[in-house]
């Protein structure tokens, strides 16, 4: 590699770095993004101009093929299916990473055929992050396609347990790492990096199907994070610097928003992984309260939000489910005009993904600015006249404050409870994914409506109308 | 050789120091893109695949390339492309359409 290509190479690192920063504010994410894709161009634009490139063939029928799937998605995908396409690209990107991989590998062989080994002098620092993309990419690769199956309702999002699950994954893992030291004594024995794909694969889908519907925005995140620690591993590999600075970017990314959801959700990163929650819900065996609560109708509902001066909505994930985020705004839109202050308040795990609801919510015309997060808005509850949470439950649950024997003890929730009049639209008084049973639905200040979300809406946005 | 590899690490150690920093002050607004924004550039794969696309001796190393840039492809221009679209939807003022 010559002088000016590693330039350019460094060049196109500053981008990452740069076009992420930019991702600070929502005014020039855009841009930023912008940057990066330059940056991206610049490292391809490079590697085919200065790289032993001997024949272009393949490579711009790749880039077409690739690029028309990655058009296609990219414009098709629904907005509430954004987790699924964002656990899609992670898997190709570690798809991507094994196949370098093994490239490489029969590329150093010397003898592509495999019949005689000629590689003699690999160093066993190559072979090592051979071994590490390999086990790295294939998990991503078929981790994230479990991952978005299960989230795009083409699995069953249940936890799927048996006996001695843990075990039975260390057990793989370890078998790979062994097949791995093999490999490294040893690597002309090429059926062992094809075992090591194999028990990796196998590794990805019972590392994943133990872990609920729910819990996948954790699942995506960390699996965010592995792609782009297989890109790094790729680097290593290739001793290329651009692969190795935004493979770790990206996997920091991951593993900082990792444990923002774990926090959020108020679970370890083990207990998301292994517990399986969610396995044997039964909603009606929880609902033991013989307590009762107060049913309004819409329009007692309308007469108090007509009367408010400030209206925070809590916005959950049943929203999205019901297809409401459009007609909420328009609610929205209409309390703002009669001189009302509404804005939303955001709970981190409000979507299916890390800021999922946020997105939702901008595809629906709503301002960012009256998108609150947990800490903007949260000291703002009392002094704010109705709080409407519409489709959540646990993040809004006061015994996250209180119950010190409730699971959700601890977490972060917003305090809704602290504002003049609480309303909940929901569909039942099933308790929360937690199990725990809401006070806050049998508090005097709160209203119960009952019913769909979108009806629910729709009804008040026409007699707010009036 | 091993000198290489050491240069390697130093560089992978002071990226995560530059990544904490830099994603730390992502709002969480602004999660999603990051997300897709961020494996876009994990796609960065495409370079690797690109050389063992391009090795012109045939057989089964540049198949795998082939392939390998198929999938970096896609994570590449899907990445960047639904990132610029999500992106495009937030703005500051309500749009005149409501």
């Amino acid at each position: 590699m010559n002088l000016l290509s590693a330039f350019a190479y460094l060049l196109s690192s500053v981008f990452f770095v740069f076009g992420l920063k930019m991702l600070s504010s929502p005014k020039s994410a855009r841009r930023g993004n912008g940057v990066a894709a330059l940056g991206m161009l610049i490292a391809i634009v490079v590697t085919l101009v200065d790289q032993k490139i001997l024949d272009f063939t393949y490579i711009v029928a790749g880039l077409l093929i690739g690029s028309a799937i990655g058009v296609f998605l990219a414009v098709k995908i629904q907005m509430t299916s954004m987790p699924q396409m964002v656990g899609i690209l992670n898997g190709f990107g570690g798809g991507a990473s094994t196949l370098v991989a093994f490239a490489e590998y029969l590329r150093l062989s010397g003898d592509p055929s495999l019949t005689v080994w000629r590689g003699g002098d690999v160093g066993l620092d190559i072979l090592i992050t051979i071994v590490l993309s390999v086990l790295i990419g294939t998990v991503t690769f078929v981790g994230s396609a479990v991952a978005s199956a299960k989230l795009h309702g083409i699995m069953r999002s249940a936890p799927i347990l048996y006996p001695m699950q843990k075990q039975s994954n260390a057990a793989m893992l370890l078998l790979i790492l062994l097949l791995g030291v093999f490999f490294v004594l040893d690597p002309s024995r090429w059926y062992l990096l094809i075992l090591i794909v194999l028990v990796s694969i196998a590794l990805g889908v019972t590392s994943v199907i133990p872990i609920g519907g729910a819990d996948m925005p954790v699942v995506i995140s960390l699996m965010n994070s592995y792609s782009g620690l297989a890109g790094a591993t790729t680097g290593f590999i290739l001793s290329n610097n651009v692969l190795i600075i935004s493979g770790t970017l990206v996997g920091t990314s991951g593993i900082i928003l990792t444990s923002i959801m774990c926090k959020a959700m108020n679970r370890s990163l083990a207990n998301v992984l292994f517990a399986g929650v969610g396995a044997e819900y039964d909603p009606t065996v929880q609902a033991t309260a013989q307590r009762t609560v107060i049913r309004y109708t819409a329009e007692d509902a309308a007469y108090i939000l007509e009367s408010a001066q400030s209206v925070v909505i809590v916005p959950g994930y049943g929203l999205a489910v019901a297809q409401a985020q459009h007609v909420l705004q328009d609610l929205v839109n209409l309390l703002t005009q009669k001189g009302i202050q509404a804005r939303y308040a955001i709970h981190p795990v409000a979507g299916r993904m890390p800021g999922h609801m946020n997105v939702l919510l901008a595809e629906a015309n709503a301002p960012y600015d009256i998108l609150m997060e947990l800490e903007q808005i949260n000291d703002d509850f009392q002094n704010t006249d109705v709080a409407l949470v519409i489709g959540a439950n646990d993040v809004v649950n006061p015994a996250a404050r209180t119950k010190k024997d409730s699971p959700l003890y601890g977490m972060p929730i917003l305090n809704v409870d602290y504002a003049r009049t609480v309303m909940v639209c929901k569909r039942s008084l099933n308790p929360g994914f937690a199990g725990e049973d809401n006070d806050l639905f049998y508090d005097k200040k709160t209203m119960m409506v009952f019913g769909d979300a979108k009806a629910t809406v729709t009804q008040l946005v026409h007699l707010l109308k009036k | 050789m091993l000198e290489t590899w050491m240069v390697s690490v130093y560089i992978f150690v002071l990226a995560t120091f530059v990544g904490i920093e830099v994603i730390s002050k992502v709002p969480p607004l602004l999660h999603t893109p990051l997300m897709s924004g961020s494996n876009a550039i994990s796609g960065i794969t495409l370079v690797g695949s690109l050389i063992a696309a391009g090795e012109g001796h045939g057989g089964l190393s540049v198949f795998l390339g082939l392939i390998a840039v198929i999938f970096a492809t896609i994570n590449v221009v899907g990445g960047f492309l639904v990132t610029d679209r999500m992106l495009k939807m937030f703005r500051k003022e309500p749009s005149k359409k409501n």
